[in-house]
């Protein structure tokens, strides 16, 4: 029986739909739970993160604009093509985590079914959070849910898919584009989940995925004026306290840090958590 | 076809508005036309370009746009050269075809229409009698940012080298800042400066850009402003900015030339300009044409297309339907 | 030659692969009916297109039976996510097979394949793939956490829309967990049993969803099966007051989505040309067979003249022929039978003294056609004006203030839906909240989406269809208590 020898695949960043190395050059070196080499993951730089951030602006309208029926349909597509590597993904936490199979699977599995949740969210989401609104007055007035613009998330980093993709489908329902630090230890499903995205027709630029150090990105991300939201669902061990101050100088909408297996588990509340309501008035006269 | 004696005009004019065409009278006459509801248009278009245009009724739509192209260069970097080898184009369109019809007309800037009228040589004439027409645009074209006198000494020197057409531009700042009375009055006297020695007059295209009117009220009432100043035709855009045409706003104008026909039995033309690069694109203005206006006014002197890639992509469905199998860029010709 | 005269562009058949004869779909496979096969027919040329089964009572019987034992069993234990699952592998088939589907439905029901393509079918696949969002989130449609489904749904359709009126029904009911025995209209089954072969290909369990074809007959048994739980009908308001009347006294739920003749108010500030477009959409899109139709035009007297005028120039670009062909924006009226209702209303209106115009169409030898008429003159009192015809049949009646257009609006016991043009905003919003119509379309008509409520007031029926609302019909709070006798 010959070896046949591999052609491993080298792991970028992905911003604005491509997949860039980091432009300060640098990688870490992603070794597996039993401690052999598996791949160097970009390094990334704030100025990557910067990037991202006008990538996910761009992409902005295109995103938001598009109807709900359409992102639904786009989110779907996305479990579609992740379900179709399924075992592509199993394998990579495999190697990453140490996980068994069953347990790797068990991830993958839960992890497309919440992508599914989202994406049905989608044409459904301003039904149960908007509403007209009875004002005492001849007005028409009606409050629907918006989004809010760039959501910066530092993914839980405990494990290599699941939680990251618990923290970016939530915000990409009602149009929101992304920039995302994926988990530091297991960044290698990230970026297969970028290339999953990337054959999805999702636009490029919605969402973006650095790999890195979350310490030395975050500040950036929580600083940065045109990033909107800033997720912090997997800053539990990093100085978030000061992240949330930084935030705080442009008025960044903040989520504080979760813990546990249950980081980021699926709810309305982290659709709503990125979206702005808003009121409409019109007077309403016969005469 | 042109439009009646210009003397009436004025009083033609006036008549409709029920007053001297200043601001006030023209807000109160343009702003008093019922609305457009832009997502109902943009439908109407939409349902349109569905029409399914085969076969037979395929290769008439082929050589009906052909014939109605004004083959267009405009730019800086214009040479008698290039315009040389334009009028080429226009005369004999496919290189493996003589059967194939001409353009109605080449549109160049001022300068360069000695140059096309003395390529063109005895093909110079009006299409209805199979010649090329020329067309020059005028007025500062494109942005149209410059003195009336300026604009009319370009128009004149364009008319008195021998311009069968003048495309001019309007003043798209008055116009947006309500001063209706400016832009009248411009278009009005550039219709003046169309006048020949012999009395006959250049036909006159009004370019509304409407790319920068952006409304397609704004774009209704430029239309009936311009055809009440004296245009021949009104032309959608310079092709220098975007958007150009669109399937939506030539509908528009062609309603309104429709309802101008109504109210006063007079033809107006459009011409839809920039953007227009594929044959299916193009069948589909063919379609709203005739469905909106009528198919009277599929003819040189009511409807062209301001063009330049387009007549090559129609050359390639040309001679896919002559051949069988499709065609490819090296079996047409370069402008 | 004249260019509008266009070449004919037919859709071909050769994309469909139908049987001669078709079976009912119970429990999950295709089995012979029996009762009296019959045929359904293309109605733009009478030809035959398959023989279909009927279902008896046993027939119809044993379909519920398998609805039963496939929910108890089941569909009810079946997560909300598994079931949302199942109906996104169907959303997609449908997109997948959409033109096979578009030509199946233009040939049966006789309505333009450019409707069958673009609207039809890209609706059924869009409705659902909406409700397949909702399975799983049902503590979200508004009777608080954990609601139920109601069991078995009994679903009958009708032939105006066949296959989306099905998905209108099986969408829903499925995503709340029930499971479902449908009978297709008597004169459009096709797209109905193509349709199951796609829930074959989506694997999903036999049982849950069961086709039964067949005549009114197969439909009062389903209505009066002691088994059923739910009846969903869409048709004419006389047969919904029968089956009204049936359940009464017995615990089974009710949506009805019956007639209409709806008022299309044109303002005299409206986008005249939109408008004049909105009205043809209004009631000659679908050859005016729609529930919804703007069939009675209340137009403001100062522009009437220029709004009729407008809209006969309208017509006269309208191209009346052969479903598939992809120029053809009027197609077949789907029966003999209602083309000679059509015909007989037509008779009254001119006996009742309206002036009758109707668009120069070459008719085909062969086919039920009937071109688009418009009547002029027409009164409230006219018979013309109050029945609803359901073809393309247009009513022109004007009125002279807001309150008056309304009021006239809201004379008729139907009140499904209304349309109103107008280029002011604060009239249109007085005049909707005063509309008595559960849709209303300001400056549009005739659009559909998911997302969107649909039903009527009065008799134009109750319950709605679509949106977080169309979820209501189909599920019970969880601590409801027995029903009526129990």
């Amino acid at each position: 029986m010959t070896n046949r020898l591999t052609v491993p695949k080298t792991y970028k960043l992905f911003i604005g739909g491509v997949f860039p190395r980091s432009e300060s050059g640098r990688i870490y070196e992603i070794v597996s739970a039993k401690g052999d080499f598996l791949a160097n993951a970009a390094l990334a730089s704030r100025k990557d993160a910067r990037e991202a951030v006008v990538a996910a602006r761009a992409a902005g309208k295109g995103w938001s604009g598009a109807t709900a029926y359409n992102r639904g349909q786009v989110l779907y597509r996305v479990a579609e093509v992740l379900e179709g590597r399924r075992a592509q993904f199993v394998d990579e936490i495999v190697q990453q985590t140490g996980a068994s199979a069953a347990v790797a699977q068990a991830e993958v599995d839960e992890a497309i079914d919440r992508w599914v949740w989202y994406a049905g969210w989608c044409d459904k989401f301003a039904q149960v959070s908007g509403n007209g609104n009875p004002v005492s007055g001849p007005y028409f007035n009606i409050s629907v849910p918006e989004p809010t613009g760039v959501v910066a998330i530092i993914a839980p980093q405990d494990t290599a898919l699941l939680g990251l993709v618990s923290a970016i489908a939530p915000a990409l329902v009602t149009g929101n584009t992304v920039v995302v630090v994926a988990s530091e230890r297991y960044p290698l499903s990230a970026i297969s989940l970028a290339e999953v995205i990337a054959t999805s027709d999702v636009p490029g630029g919605a969402v973006n995925i650095l790999t890195g150090s979350p310490a030395e990105l975050a500040p950036w991300l929580a600083s940065h004026p045109e990033v909107h939201a800033l997720d912090l669902v997997g800053a539990g061990d990093l100085d978030w306290v000061d992240l949330q101050i930084a935030a705080a100088e442009t008025l960044t909408r903040v989520l504080p840090p979760e813990n546990g297996t249950d980081a980021a588990a699926p709810s309305l509340q982290r659709i709503a958590a990125f979206t702005e309501t808003k009121t409409v008035w019109h007077p309403k006269s016969l005469v | 076809m042109s439009r009646t004696e210009l003397q009436t005009l004025p009083e033609r004019a006036v008549q409709l508005l029920g007053g001297q065409p200043d601001d006030t009278t023209l807000r109160r006459y343009l702003h008093g036309l019922p609305g457009v509801d832009a997502v109902g248009l943009e439908q109407r278009a939409a349902d349109l370009g569905t029409r399914s245009i085969k076969t037979t009724s395929k290769a008439w739509a082929l050589d009906k746009i052909i014939e109605l192209i004004d083959l267009t260069t405009l730019e800086g970097a214009d040479t008698p050269g290039k315009v040389r080898s334009l009028v080429a184009k226009a005369l004999n369109p496919d290189a493996s075809d003589p059967t194939c019809p001409r353009v109605a007309a080449v549109c160049v800037y001022g300068d360069m229409v000695p140059h096309a009228i003395e390529a063109l040589g005895a093909a110079h004439g009006d299409p209805d009698d199979g010649g090329v027409s020329v067309a020059a645009v005028a007025t500062a074209f494109p942005s149209g940012r410059a003195s009336l006198e300026i604009k009319l000494a370009d128009t004149a020197e364009a008319v008195a080298h021998g311009a069968d057409e003048i495309d001019m531009v309007i003043d798209r700042g008055a116009f947006l800042s309500g001063r209706y009375g400016v832009v009248f009055d411009q278009i009005a006297r550039v219709k003046q400066a169309c006048r020949r020695e012999d009395g006959t007059y250049a036909s006159l295209k009004v370019i509304l850009e409407t790319g920068e009117l952006t409304t397609y009220d704004n774009i209704k009432r430029a239309s009936w402003l311009a055809i009440l100043a004296g245009g021949d035709f009104i032309k959608t855009s310079t092709g220098k900015v975007q958007p150009a045409a669109t399937l939506p706003t030539t509908l528009l104008m062609l309603e309104v030339v429709r309802d101008w026909y109504r109210a006063t039995g007079e033809k107006v033309g459009v011409k839809p300009a920039g953007g227009i690069r594929t044959s299916k694109d193009a069948i589909k203005y063919l379609v709203t044409v005739a469905e909106i206006a009528g198919e009277e006014w599929l003819q040189p002197h009511l409807f062209r297309f301001g063009a330049s890639s387009l007549l090559n992509d129609v050359l390639l469905q040309r001679q896919k339907l002559r051949t069988g199998h499709y065609s490819g860029a090296d079996y047409v010709t370069i402008d | 030659m004249s260019f509008l005269e266009y070449a004919p562009a037919p859709e071909s058949r050769a994309i469909l692969r139908l049987r001669d004869e078709y079976g009912l779909f119970i429990d999950g496979e295709f089995r012979p009916g029996t009762g009296e096969s019959f045929a359904t027919i293309s109605p733009a040329d009478e030809s035959h297109i398959a023989t279909i089964a009927s279902a008896s009572d046993a027939d119809v019987d044993a379909a519920v039976v398998a609805a039963r034992r496939a929910f108890e069993r089941t569909w009810s234990k079946m997560s909300g996510r598994d079931r949302g699952k199942y109906l996104f592998r169907i959303a997609r088939l449908v997109q997948e097979r959409a033109r096979e589907l578009a030509v199946a439905e233009s040939l049966d029901n006789g309505k333009p394949i450019k409707e069958s393509r673009d609207v039809d079918i890209p609706l059924v696949a869009a409705w659902f793939f909406y409700y397949a969002g909702w399975a799983d989130k049902l503590d979200y449609a508004g009777l608080g956490a954990d609601p139920r489904p109601l069991g078995v749904a009994g679903q009958i359709i009708p032939w105006n829309f066949p296959l989306l009126m099905l998905a209108w029904k099986i969408a829903p009911a499925l995503a709340a967990g029930n499971t479902v025995v449908l009978k297709p209209a008597e004169t459009t089954p096709l797209t109905a049993l193509l349709f199951a072969e796609i829930l074959q290909q989506a694997d999903l369990p036999a049982g849950v969803v069961n086709i039964v074809t067949g005549a009114g007959a197969t439909g009062a048994t389903l209505v009066r099966h002691p088994d059923v739980d739910k009846i969903a009908f869409t048709g004419s308001t006389p047969v919904g007051r029968e089956i009204a009347k049936a359940v009464a006294g017995t615990d089974k739920k009710v949506t009805l989505e019956l007639g209409g003749k709806a008022a299309n108010i044109i303002f005299e500030d409206a986008p005249i040309e939109q408008a004049v477009d909105g009205i043809v959409t209004g009631i000659f899109f679908n050859q005016g067979q729609v529930c919804c139709a703007g069939s009675r035009l209340l137009v403001q007297e100062s522009i009437h003249d220029e709004v009729v005028d407008r809209l006969k120039t309208r017509l006269s670009t309208l191209r009346l022929g052969d479903p598939l062909d992809k120029n053809t924006d009027i197609g077949a009226i789907n029966s003999l039978e209602q083309l000679g209702r059509v015909r007989e209303l037509s008779r009254i209106g001119d006996e009742e003294g309206a002036d009758r115009w109707t668009a120069e169409c070459v008719i085909p030898d062969k086919g039920f056609w009937f071109a688009p008429t418009i009547f002029t003159n027409v009164q409230s009192s006219h018979r013309i004006a109050r029945d609803e015809i359901f073809g393309p049949v247009l009513s022109v009646l004007t009125f002279r203030t807001p309150a008056e257009a309304i009021e006239k609006a809201n004379n008729t016991p139907y009140g499904l839906s209304a349309g109103i043009w107008s280029e002011k905003g604060s009239r249109i919003l007085a005049v909707a909240d005063r509309l008595r119509a559960g849709v209303v379309w300001a400056n549009t008509f005739n659009r559909f989406d998911p997302a969107s409520p649909f039903g009527g007031y009065k008799e134009s029926g109750y319950g709605r269809e679509g949106g977080r609302q169309g979820l209501l019909a189909y599920l019970k709070a969880p601590s409801t208590t027995a029903g009526i006798g129990k």
